[in-house]
Formats: C-alpha cells, structure tokens, sequence
C-alpha cells in the first residue's frame, strides 16, 4: 500500500489492468484515496458527519473554556481526517475508533482517577479557591440586627449603577463608591423613590438585564464601613448588611472584622486561623500522597481492615471455585450426547445469567427476609432462619447467590471448551483402553484448562470487585458491633472503600479514588501471577 | 469543572462512531415541560430569561401549575427538570461549580449543612416576611445564622390508627398503647418499620420521650454541636428498644414496605407513620385517625420535623430572577396555599395552614407542633447510620448489652464529628 505500489500495481503481481478500470474491491492496489467509487461517496459522508459532530464540540468546548476538550477533539478531528483519506494509513483506519475508545472510556478515567487520588476533592473542597473565596465572603455577609427593609429603586447614571432609597422622608442615592446621600429636587412616592434628577429610574426588566451587576452592587449606608452597606438579591428590597469577613489577595489572608481573627490559606485548601479553625467551604487543591498515606495510619480503617481483606479474598476464591465447579459438573453431563433435550436444558441454565446482577440481588434480599421472605415462609414452612442477618448465614448467602448468578458462565465457557476438545484425542484414549474418569482426568481437564484458566483469573478480579452483589444483597450488614465505622461482615474492600468514602456523609472522592488505585494494584498483581501461572498449563 | 469532562468526552467519542451528535450538552433529566407561551399581565414588566429548576418525581406535577403562574406573571419561564430526589442533592454539589448547575432546586431542608459546606447555595432574605412562616420552618433552612432555603411545606411522622380496629385511643403511655393494640388481636399491636439498616428516623419519637435528643438544643430551639443522645437518659431508652424488640413489636424485618402492606391489610391497628404513606391509605377507602405519639419515657414524644423548601444555586446565572421566584412569589399565600391542596403537605406559612381543614393534616400539625427539625449538618449522614445499626443490633438481640452497644454508639458518632471538623 505504499505510495508506489498504486502507481505501478503490476509490482504487486497483479494482471495489468488497462488504464481507467478500477479494482472491483479496491483491495486491489489502488487506495481508497483514489478509488472515487460509491465506497468513497459513502465514507465522505460519514467522515463529513463525524467531522461536523467534532467540529461543534469543538465549538462548545472553547465557548464553555474547556480547553482540554477542545485539543483532544482537535486532535481527534486531524487524525481521522487523515487516518480515512490518507493513502498510507490502512491499519489505522482499522485501530483509530479503537483507539479513540480507549482513550476516552479506560485512558482518561484512568488517569482522571489517578489525578484525583492526589487531590482532597469531596465534600468541603467541591471547587476552586475563587469560588471558596466568594462563598465565604457571602455566607459571612450579615443583615445587621433590627435594621429597615428599604423598599429599593434602582437608577442609572451614564453606565453607574445606584440604589435610591426614601430615608425619614428624604430620598438618598448611593453608589459602590459613594455612601448614601440625600439628592434636592427628587420625588418619592410613599416609601418608595420616584424620580432623581440627574439619574434614570430603572425598570424591573432592564434590571434584570443586569442582574449579576445588581446583586454585586454594595452600597455603604454612610461614610463609616462599620455602618454597613445597602445590597439587594431581589432587586426590589434593600437590606443593611455588613460583611464580617474581607479577604486580601496580597496577603492570601481572610479577616474576620468582628472578632480580628486572621485566616490564612494553607496547602490544604482552607483558611485556617493560628488555633486551626478552618473556614468552610474550602476548595481543591493538590494534597500528594496523603490520601494514600492516610489509608495505613488511620485508625478508624485499620481495626477491621484485615477482617474485610480475609473475607475479601474468601469470597473471591470461594466464588470462583464453586462457580467453576458448578459449572464444570453441569458442562460434562450436559455435553452427553446421551442426554435428551440436552439445548433445553441448556437454555434454562443460562436463564440466571440473563437476569442484571444487581436486580437479581434484590430479588434474592427479599426471598431471605427471616419473616416474609420466600425461602423461610415458602420453602421451609415459617422457619425464622436469620438468612441475612448472622454473621455465618450472610456470608454463606452471599456465596449461594453468587453461585447462582456465576455458574451460568462458567458453563458456557466450559461447554464451549469441551466441544473444542478433538473428537479424535478422546476416542484414542478409548482405544487405549482408559476409563472414562480417567480420561476426564488425564485428556479433557487439562485440554479445559489450557482455555479456561485465564477465564478463571480474570472471574477472580471481577468478584474481588464485586460491589453491586455485596451492596445490593447485604448492603455490607450485618454490621460489626461497636467500630468507628460502618462496615460488616459481608463487606469487600470495594464496598468498605464506599462506605468509608461515601456514607459517612462526607463525600471523599480523593480519598476514595486513592483507595480504589490500592485495590487496583491488588487485583493486577494477583492477576498477574494468575496468568503467568495459566501459561505454565498451556506447556502440557 | 472538571467533573464535565467525562461525560462531554463520552458523548463526543460516541458521536464519532455514531456520526452524529445529538448531545445537547446539559446532562440533566429526562423530563422537561415549558410552561406555555408568555402572558405579562399589564402591571407586572415583561421580562425575558428562563430559570431552570430541577424537581424530583413526586413534586412534578406539584409544580408545574405553580411555574405556569410565574410565567404568567412574570414573563420569566421556568424549566422544569425531573430528577430523582437523591441525584438532585449529589448532581446539585458536583454541578454548580461547573457552571451548569440549575438556578433552583426544591429539597429538602437537611441538605442545607452539605451545600452550605460546599459553597453551591446562596443565602436568601426573607426579611419580615420570615415572621410569617413556622418557626420550625425558618429554622430548618438556618444555617450558621444565615437563611438558605424559601420553606413551602412540613412533614413530619405521628401515631395512625385504623379506626376500624381500634375505635378509641385511651393510652396514655407507649405501654399502655402497645397492650391495647394487642388487644385487638391482630399481628401486630403498633408497627414502627425499622428494616435490616434500622430507621432512627421512626424511632425518634419514642428517644426523645426519654429526653435523649440527637443534639443538645439551646434555648431557641437550635440544635448545639453537643450530642444530646448519651448518658443515663440514652441507656435507659437503649434498654427500653431491646425490651420492644424481646417483646416482637419491633423487628429488623418489618421495613417501609412491608409495615405498610401489614397496615393495610388490616393487621396492625396503629402504624408510627407520616403523610406519605397516610394519602395512600385514604385513597384506599381506609378509615384513620393522627394521633400524637404516646410517650414511652416520661417526656413527651417529639418527632422530627422536615421541611421542603426551594436552594438557589450560588453561581446561577439569573440571581434576580431566581429571588425573584424563591423570596417574592413561592412565599406568597396563594402559591403556598396552592402547593398544599396539590401536595397534600402541610404549608410553611402560617397564613396557609391556618386554612388546612384535612383532620389527617390536622392531626400530624399537632402531633409535630412541638418538634424539632432534622439536624441538617453534613456529618448527619454518619449519624444516621451509627445509630440505625446500633438501633437494629439491640433489638435483634445481637448487642447483649444495650447501655454498653449505645454508649460505644455515641462515642463513635462523637469521633465522625470530630473527624470531620478536622
């Protein structure tokens, strides 16, 4: 497919074709660049409408500063132009929608993941210092005690904004920089300011056109700041208020007026004053490997961390080997040609498979309820059997259901494995003579193995993380007694991260992405271990 | 504004393949209804602009009448988003500081800790209209001394009775109602729903009546930073729950749904129940009365109060507006006045509720009329699990030791808040 190959194609061994007629396939050794066929008129439309979608993201990207996704799709929108109509590119062409997809859904969650691991984003530092500095400043902004509502008129002079408000009788105009004075020759109509010479009275709707300036707008009462300043959020009342705190970018320093209590920014993302009380909200900032850091020395975690890390890896083995088990025993009688009505058979054992796990969990939660479920009420005639609710009973539950849910698939892969094992090998060993248990032993399990070992690993990684069964079914319950946080006996590492991260109230997205990288890590090393065993198999 | 990259990059990956966008870049609901064209009346200024609002399934239809009339009025149209009520309170914090937040949400008053905490709701002033609503009701919204939220309705849980059952009520303490509803020879004597997590909210009643409040309350009714919940008082109402549970009024099994499928079946004459469930029964036929809870410690029963209200987005682009609709027209008694014969709550305003005739209504205002709001500071949402858990292992059994269980209770929920002002 290089550029000389379409000029002279007879290089390629291909018969001479005379001049102007086109390959029928263009696989031939023109380049679809060349190849202005109904293909070409097909893959212009396509690319012209991809182009179109990326160029108004682009648009709405750059409107709304999101650089990032401005330079990604710009990127993007070169490389599929150039990937589709240049001559040289033919595995791209193939590659690029991968490519595009694993940039966008494993790359960039991943590495976004990883960012957040190393910041403190949660609850109380939702957004960026400026937006911190401005929420404080307005939480902190009090209407002073026992002062007037003043019904408001708002005026305009040549672009400046000013309020007009009727005090004892006389109508004052202020604005940003000037302090509230009376004006000669003004009218008032009952409580409210008429007219003011000199200045345009505004109607609610061209004050609405200016809303954000409205709502900024202080207007001090007099001369004194410790009076107060007028402001309005409706646009037709005026409230006193008076600020208690007043930042100072120089400075980086917040001062509370009242008391004289300085808080300065720290690297945590806080104004913190000298004895360490911390203004709220804070904002996001960098915090390196603290929240990493954090998941060893806090003790809260650590106390029942090693019982969830025993339990975890109990469940993730348990799973996979009774699934697998399960699975295997049904394959191997099922792949009898003996049996009748074996695709029937087959098409039920897979129905469990077809239900959404998580639903499937909650169906199951409520035929283990101890006083209404179907299990107790139904199956075992009004027994009371905690299902859910022991310590012991729980987890066995968790696995049972897990079962139930999981050997579908194990049964599908091994079927599959089983048939692809060669007639011939199996009738051999019958001729020499070997029992059919041994040549389940010796020829059919390690023939399965060789293709569902990694299966197996992989199966192990997915239960590791199998939060939606635990969440849904238990909901981690019943929970230890006594410790310092949430968690029970059916609880993983992933749904302890949740509950440590999530349902403490807080929200800690910092945090818990920190923990999820250490879980991550976990589940490759064994996985990885795992599949460098699976290969050892294959050498059989 | 970071939190908008990976939906925006998802949508523009998927248009690649797909070869065509139809994103419209606001990942909100599902659901949006404009009102109909503009209608200024004379007297109110035409004005331009669009609020967004973001309302959960069960207010919708409450809404929309009401934003039809602002329109009207106004001239100002209000989008209407429907969300489900969790989302709105998680969306509302990650989304504000994008920029692509709503103007107005309607919520719940014990979200406020939460938003004030991440800077994404702006203070309101109610100025002397304040002295018109519940006093429960301004405080709810209060946080820190600043009001944050316009109040529209009250909630709150009470005693239901199926008068078909149990015709009269002479119990004067929880015993006494327990012996009574036993009595009539059903299942179940009271049904409290607990479930597997436990239900502290339900239980409430019943805690403070041993004058064990979650948080100590200062003179005025606010709640201090000091756990009100420990001490001879918690013990004495740790011990009583075990003692229910011994006795199978309350168990773990029996959550929401099952204590009202039990109730309407007919096999419990008293549920400790709220409105919610309470227009269901109605709308099924069922003859009941509210009732005040009876006391089972000494103290009186005080439920917790919860109040819905409208949050204006800090960063909204409309502020004027958005006040305008919040402090100027919701506050109004018509509108209240409207959102209760549509809702079915009980309104804020004291003007409005005076005018509620429903006994049921009638009777869940008295029984809260002394309660105190939900504490709304963000570490709630440990508090409610420390304490439901602790609640469902003392009345299954599994915490031999209720006093010891409770105490070691509080001493974890003192540690999540110091934790946490960290």
């Amino acid at each position: 497919m290089s550029h000389q190959q379409t000029i002279t194609p007879e290089d390629e061994g291909t018969p001479p074709r005379p001049p102007g007629e086109r390959p029928r396939n263009g696989t031939g050794g023109v380049s679809h660049a060349r190849d202005f066929g109904r293909g070409f008129w097909v893959k212009l439309v396509l690319v012209a409408l991809i182009d179109a979608g990326a160029v108004y993201g682009i648009l709405s990207a750059v409107s709304v500063s999101q650089w990032a996704i401005a330079g990604f799709l710009v990127l993007a929108l070169v490389l599929v132009n150039w990937a589709y109509f240049s001559k040289r590119a033919l595995p791209a062409k193939y590659l690029l929608p991968g490519l595009v997809f694993l940039f966008v859904y494993v790359i960039f969650s991943a590495c976004y993941t990883a960012f957040i691991a190393f910041t403190n984003y949660g609850d109380g530092h939702n957004s960026t210092k400026s937006d911190a500095v401005q929420a404080i400043l307005i939480q902190n902004e009090q209407r002073v005690e026992g002062s007037a509502a003043y019904p408001l008129t708002i005026v305009s002079q040549g672009g400046t904004l000013g309020f007009a408000v009727v005090q004892d009788g006389t109508v004052e105009v202020g604005t940003q920089d000037d302090p509230l004075a009376p004006v000669t020759g003004a009218t008032a109509d009952g409580d409210k300011a008429a007219t003011v010479p000199g200045w345009d009275v505004l109607g609610f709707a061209q004050i609405a056109q200016e809303q954000d300036a409205v709502v900024n707008l202080r207007v001090p009462v007099s001369d004194d700041a410790a009076d107060g300043s007028l402001r309005t959020s409706d646009g037709l009342t005026a409230y006193v208020y008076q600020s208690t705190m007043t930042y100072d970018p120089a400075t980086d320093t917040m001062t509370d007026s009242a008391t004289g209590t300085v808080y300065t920014a720290d690297d945590h993302g806080n104004f913190r004053s000298a004895d360490g009380t911390a203004l709220t909200p804070g904002w996001r900032v960098t915090v390196g490997f603290e929240n990493f850091t954090r998941a060893f020395t806090d003790s809260r975690i650590s106390g029942p961390f090693l019982q969830i890390l025993v339990w975890t890896f109990a469940f993730a083995f348990l799973s996979v080997l009774t699934t697998f088990a399960l699975g295997l025993f049904l394959a191997v009688v099922f792949n009898d040609p003996r049996i009748r009505g074996r695709k029937v058979y087959r098409a039920l054992l897979i129905l469990p498979y077809a239900f959404p796990g998580f639903l499937a969990a909650l169906v199951w939660k409520g035929m283990l309820n101890v006083d209404f479920g179907f299990v107790n009420q139904t199956l075992l005639h009004g027994a009371s059997i905690p299902w859910l609710t022991d310590p012991w009973l729980a987890k066995l539950s968790v696995l049972m259901v897990n079962l139930w849910l999981g050997f579908p698939y194990m049964f599908l892969v091994c079927t599959g494995a089983l048939q692809s094992i060669p007639g011939d090998v199996l009738e051999s060993a019958k001729m020499d003579g070997a029992s059919p248990v041994r040549v389940q032993r010796s020829i059919v399990f390690p023939l399965l193995m060789v293709s569902v070992a990694p299966l197996l690993v992989s199966s192990f990684a997915f239960n590791f993380n199998n939060f939606s069964l635990i969440y849904m079914l238990t909901g981690g319950g019943p929970d230890f007694q006594g410790t310092p946080i949430i968690v029970g006996h059916t609880d993983i590492l992933i749904s302890m991260v949740y509950s440590v991260a999530f349902e403490s109230g807080v929200k800690q997205y910092g945090f818990a992405s920190a923990l999820s990288i250490l879980i991550f890590v976990i589940v490759g090393v064994i996985s990885w271990w795992g599949f460098r065993r699976t290969r050892r198999l294959e050498e059989l | 504004m970071r939190r908008s990259i990976p939906v925006v990059a998802a949508a523009l990956g998927l248009a690649l393949t797909m070869t065509a966008c139809s994103s419209g870049g606001s990942s909100t609901g599902d659901q949006t209804s404009a009102p109909p064209s503009e209608a200024p009346t004379s007297a109110a200024p035409t004005l331009s602009g669009t609020l967004t609002m973001w309302v959960d399934e069960t207010r919708i239809d409450v809404m929309k009448p009401i934003v039809q009339e602002f329109t009207a009025q106004t001239g100002v149209k209000v989008d209407l988003v429907q969300k489900v009520s969790g989302d709105i309170r998680t969306d509302f914090v990650k989304q504000v500081p994008t920029g692509q937040g709503p103007d107005v949400i309607i919520g719940a008053h014990d979200w406020t800790g939460e938003f004030v905490n991440n800077g994404v709701v702006a203070p309101i002033e109610l100025g002397d209209k304040a002295d018109g609503f519940a006093t429960s009701a301004i405080q709810a919204f209060t946080y820190d001394g600043k009001l944050y939220g316009a109040p529209y309705a009250i909630e709150n849980i009470a005693l239901v009775r199926n008068n078909k059952l149990q015709p009269e009520t002479t119990a004067k303490t929880f015993d006494d109602l327990v012996t009574e509803g036993k009595k009539a020879g059903k299942k179940y004597s009271v049904l409290i729903q607990q479930g597997d997590q436990g239900d502290a909210y339900h239980l409430y009643p019943l805690q403070t009546s041993f004058d064990a409040p979650i948080f100590k309350q200062s003179g005025d009714g606010s709640y201090t930073n000091e756990l009100g919940l420990g001490g001879a008082n918690g013990d004495k109402f740790a011990k009583y729950i075990a003692k229910l549970g011994k006795e199978k009024v309350l168990s773990a099994s029996i959550g929401g749904d099952q204590a009202k499928a039990a109730f309407e079946k007919g096999d419990s004459p008293y549920i400790v129940t709220g409105p919610w469930y309470t227009t269901e029964f109605t709308q099924k036929g069922m003859d009941i009365s509210v009732l005040p809870v009876p006391s089972a410690g000494g103290s009186e029963a005080k439920p917790f109060v919860g109040v819905q209200g409208a949050f204006i987005s800090s960063k909204s682009k409309n502020p004027l507006l958005a006040q305008a609709f919040v402090t100027s027209f919701l506050t109004t008694e018509k509108v209240q006045t409207e959102l209760y014969k549509a809702g079915g709550r009980l309104p804020a305003l004291k003007a409005s509720a005076e005018q509620v005739d429903d006994p049921v209504l009638k009777g869940f205002n008295e029984a809260g009329a002394t309660g105190a709001p939900m504490p709304s500071i963000p570490e709630m949402g440990a508090m409610w699990a420390f304490w439901g858990t602790t609640q469902v292992q003392i009345i299954s059994g599994q915490a031999k030791d209720p006093a010891a269980a409770w105490t070691k209770m509080v001493k974890n929920m003192q540690d999540a808040i110091d934790k946490a002002g960290k």
